[in-house]
Order: C-alpha cells, then structure tokens, then sequence
C-alpha cells in the first residue's frame, strides 16, 4: 500500500535529470561573485563615471547640472594641483621609510629568532601581538603614549617634551615610528617562514667548506628568502600607499596632520563633498595599487612553486 | 672544536638576550596602556609616570558611564552613600562624580560585536562555498576569477566608499548594522576563498569520489565529508575574518554616525569628550585591543597562511 503511494512522487522525481556539474558549481561560486560586483565592482564602474563628471552628492541630483559631464577636466586639476604633488612625495617617503624600517627590523629579528631556545615561542607570539590590532587604535594608544605632558615615550627615551603628534615637522615621523612597530612582525612572519624553508644541507655543505657567515648569509640564506621577503615589501608599499586609519588615530587630519594622499581624498569627498574630483583621485590611488598588485600577485605565484 | 662550539654558544646566548630585550622594548607601549587603564585618578597624570601604585578599575567604570560632577558643598548624604551601589561609589570617591546613566561604549561595543559576528558567519559560509567549488570544479577562467576575488581585496577602501556611500544613501542603508555587515562581509570573502580554498584543496578527494559512487550527491559530500575535515580552516579563517572586520575603520567612519557605530571609528573621538581623561581612554583602548589579542594567541599557528593569504603552507 505505501509502496504504491511512494512510487509515483519517485517516478516524477526520476526526469529531474542530477544536475550537471557546471549548473552545481554556479551554486557554490555564484552567491560569492554576486556580492563583491554588487559591492565592489558596480561602485567601481560608479566612481569611474563620477570621476569624468562635475557632481557633489549634498546638492539634489540633476542630468546635466549635476552630474556635468567634464571629461578629463578633474584628472587634470588633479595632476596640475601642487598640493597633490606635494601629498605624493609625502606619502612616498611614507612608504620608503616605514616599508624600509619593517624589511631591515623585520628580516633581522627573524635571522635572531632562528636560535632554538625555551620560550621562542612564547616571544614570537608577544612580538607578532600588535600586527593583529586596529590601527586606528593603535594611533590612539601611541598618542597617549607620545604625550609630551604625560607620556612615557619622551621620559623614556631621555628626551625632552617634544609634541610627536601635533608638531608638523615630526609628526610624519611619529607614524613611520608606529607604522615600523606594527608591521615590523609581518615582515618578520614572512621572513621566518622563508628561513624555515632553506634546506639544511646546504649550511652543511657550506661548513665542510669552511664558509664564513657573511658568504652563507650572502649566497644561501638571503637568496633563499628574498622571493617572500618581496611580497611582504609589495603588500607592505600596497597597504602603506593607501594609508589612513593608523595616522587618524595620531594626528586626525586636521591642519597640524602631514599631507598623506588618502586624507586629502576623505576630505574632497564627505567635508568639502566634491564627490566628483574625489572620486578621480580615489582612481589615480587605485592606478598607482593596481601596478604594485600586479607584481605581487606574479612575485606570490613564483613563491608558491 | 672546541672553540668553535663555545662561540657559537656566546653567539647563541647574545641572541637570546638581544631578542629577550626587543621583546621587552616592543611590549612597553601596550604595557603603557594597561598600566594607565588601571591608574588610580590621583596618579593618572602624574610625570614621570610610576610603574607601583593600588590599582584601581574606576576608569573602566568611567568609560561605561556618564557622570556629572557634584558641585562643591553638595556632596552626598550618609544614607545616599550607604544606598549606593558599589561601582557608584569607586566613582564618586575617585572624582567625585554620580553616575547619570550607562555610556556611550557598551552600545558601540556591542554594534562592533553583532557586526563583525554576523558578518564573519556570512563571510565564511559564502567563503566555504566558493572555496569548495574553486577546488573540486572545473570552473570557466578559474584563475582570472580567482585573481578577480583577490584583487576586490587590494581596493584602497576610499575609491569605493563614495558610491558605496550613495549607493547606501539610497537604499537607506547608512549607519544601519546591515549596511556595515553586507560590506564587511565583501571585504573580508576575497581573503576566505582564497585562505579555505588552500585549506580545501589538502583534503584528499579519494572520500569524496568513493562516496559519489555510493550514491551521495554533491551537497551531501560537500557536507558530511568536506565540512568535517576542513573545521580548523574554517576557525582559523573565521577568527581572521572577525579580526578584521574588527579592526575595520575607514567604512565605518565614514558610514556610521550613531546607531550602528562600532568603537573604532568611536573611541579616538572620545579624547577631547572625556576631557582628556587619560584613565578612560587608556581603558576603552585595552577593552578593544584584548579580543584581537587573545585571538591572535589562538591563531598563531596559522598566522602566516593568513597574511599569505594562503600561499604560503606550514
């Protein structure tokens, strides 16, 4: 009796033919791909047109006021705005100075950190702690503790009461400071990672042969690490190029703040609300990321073999 | 022989120290922040700082309140001091102030929570799928579309947060934890595919294929044979996710005012609101660095597959 009952609900199901595998795939990759052209690629396509046009979102929307197309006109003030040179080269010697910091720092407490000892671990994990943190908060920790008046950073360095994050000609200094102690250990990470992966008989093959340090360190293990210590150069620049959320914690981006591109962009776009020339710097940024991803994205495949 | 294995035993021994020492020098600024967290009122600004002194938790009553200040001469009665609950009265013998009502931070603390968690269980079941389906399908133009996902990840967040801004404006989802959670959750999905594909493409296809023979369909082995084995990356990927949806700023600055405010894009502009109450702001500080922090203990022998994003494999 049931089995009569069950049998037809089965023979309807029999023609659903089991899906092939191409329609199946669509269902694990869809949903995924979906949401980051709804919120990454439709915004992009967005800010591209907005970038070639005259609009600010405060005022009401109107085809031919506002937005106004003006072709290339924002890329050009863009380019022929002192001001934004100046934010380039600021933000570049950023970039060079903190990068260079975490790679020297980074790559030297990795070679320290090879020693096997009790409680290696234990300073690993203590030294990679502020990597992991927001850095918004960790501007505003350093502040407090840059605090000519009750800060600990001057007292213990000796020094007198020096403002590391209102005096304009240091304060781009105080953050390649922060930026070197945050990043420092990602540096490190990477490093290891790459020490750890030279194979051991080559050191040995170097001792029979009586090689010094400095030969072994020049032709085995730095060669042997370089490739990843590229790509945390790369995605270090990357990250730096694009940096805001670590000097806001320090210095905000008020008129004492150093001139870094990315401030200057937030403040066209939600406080001067020129959406539109906003979005064209926010573009050349993206250009200038784009040809660092590109390498590091080359650099991370030769690393993978 | 013999000297040569007692240099490399000073050489070893000076490494030790060295990095026992820079591990020292590095933790003074987060040793700072709690030391300050747990000052009493009277020692707060005290130059130069001292390291001993009673430690008090009145600035972590302080950063969950609001107070007023008692005017001179007005101070409480016996009875009002006897009816006083106990954190009321750290408080008022610390600075003299009468708690008002809960502060500002336990609403941004637990909008950063609700959105970082939903949008971390969101980011890793999309994550997974992807992930999954990256690994075991012949997907059309796979690695362009890989290096598509990963590429959304490099966007410097200000040249999307303008439209994402009017896009948001228009679907009214500005300051909204929904708004917040779906953008998290396209921020952080690029990372999972790729950390949980490396993590998917370790477990051995032979269960899988056996099973398709027995029967089971591909829902099926993806959940009974691929979910059980890859749990560890899915944690791991998962605490990441949290970390830095966690850690998140510049979308959250520029698209939350008041009701979906998480604490970071809070806490840095409490400084001139407390008065430059040092106490307060040190304790906002640890209370938000402590989950990252503890996570990353957890995590650490997975941190260089994440900040590889996956490529690298220990």
């Amino acid at each position: 009796m049931s089995d009569a009952k069950t049998r037809p609900q089965a023979r309807q199901a029999a023609p659903l033919r089991p899906m092939k595998e191409a329609n199946l795939v669509r269902l694990f990759v869809l949903p995924t791909i979906i949401l980051l052209i709804v919120m990454n690629i439709f915004p992009l396509i967005w800010s591209l047109f907005l970038s070639f046009s005259d609009y600010s979102a405060r005022l009401p929307t109107e085809w031919g006021k506002n937005p106004l197309m003006v072709g290339g006109q924002n890329y050009k003030d863009i380019l022929s705005d002192p001001d934004m040179w100046r934010r380039f080269i600021t933000t570049a010697k950023y970039v060079v100075l903190s990068v260079g910091g975490e790679v020297i720092l980074g790559f030297g407490f990795a070679l320290l950190l090879q020693t096997k000892f009790k409680g290696r671990g234990l300073i690993q994990t203590l030294l990679v702690l502020p990597m992991t943190m927001s850095p918004v908060i960790v501007g505003l920790m350093w502040k407090l503790f840059m605090d000519p008046n009750w800060g600990m950073f001057n007292y213990l360095l000796g020094l007198g009461r020096i403002d590391w994050a209102s005096d304009p000609s240091i304060n781009l200094y105080s953050i390649v400071i922060v930026d070197i102690w945050m990043w420092t250990p990602f540096v490190m990470l990477l490093s290891l990672a790459g020490l750890s992966a030279v194979p051991k008989y080559l050191y040995e093959a170097a001792e029979v042969d009586r090689a010094s340090w400095w030969f072994k360190f020049k032709s085995i293990t730095f060669p042997m690490v370089w490739p990843l210590l590229l790509v945390a150069i790369i995605f270090r620049t990357m990250e730096a190029f694009k940096i805001f959320d670590l000097p806001m914690g320090i210095t905000g981006r008020g008129a004492g703040a150093p001139p870094l591109l990315a401030y200057r962009i937030y403040n066209v776009g939600f406080l001067t609300w020129n959406t539109s020339m906003g979005s064209a710097m926010g573009y050349i940024l993206l250009i200038m990321v784009i040809a660092i991803t590109s390498i590091f994205i080359k650099y991370l495949n030769k690393a993978k073999q | 022989m013999a000297s040569i294995e007692s240099r490399r035993g000073v050489g070893r021994i000076i490494a030790i120290v060295v990095l026992i020492a820079i591990t020292v020098v590095y933790m003074i600024p987060l040793f700072y922040i709690i030391n300050t967290a747990f000052r009493p009122w009277n020692v707060i600004k005290e130059y130069p700082p001292r390291l001993l002194y009673k430690p008090s938790i009145a600035s972590f009553l302080r950063i969950f309140t609001s107070r007023t200040v008692y005017a001179p001469g007005t101070a409480p009665s016996a009875e009002q001091l006897a009816a006083m609950k106990w954190y009321e009265r750290i408080i008022y013998e610390e600075t003299n102030e009468a708690v008002v009502r809960t502060g500002d931070l336990p609403v941004r603390y637990l909008n950063s929570v609700i959105i970082c968690v939903v949008s971390t269980a969101l980011t890793v079941v999309l994550g997974t799928l992807a992930a999954y389906g990256f690994s075991r399908f012949k997907v059309k133009g796979k690695d362009d579309l890989l290096f598509f996902i990963l590429s959304t990840r490099m966007l410097p967040p200000v040249v999307v947060v303008i439209p994402i801004f009017l896009m948001f404006r228009f679907v009214r989802l500005t300051d909204t934890h929904l708004g917040l959670v779906l953008l998290y959750t396209a921020f952080n999905v690029s990372f999972a595919v790729w950390v949980l594909k490396g993590f998917i493409d370790e477990i051995p296809t032979e269960y899988e294929e056996a099973a398709m023979v027995d029967g089971y369909t591909r829902f099926q082995v993806f959940r009974k044979i691929v979910l059980p084995q890859a749990t560890t990356g899915i944690a791991a990927t998962a605490v990441f996710c949290f970390i830095f949806a966690w850690n998140e700023y510049a979308f959250a600055f520029l698209l939350s005012r008041k009701v979906a405010q998480t604490v970071p894009a809070w806490l840095p502009y409490q400084m001139g609101v407390l008065g430059y109450d040092w106490g307060a702001a040190a304790a906002g500080t640890f209370l938000f660095l402590l989950p990252a922090m503890i996570f990353t203990i957890i995590l650490r022998k997975h941190l260089v597959r994440g900040i590889s994003f996956g490529a690298i494999r220990k």
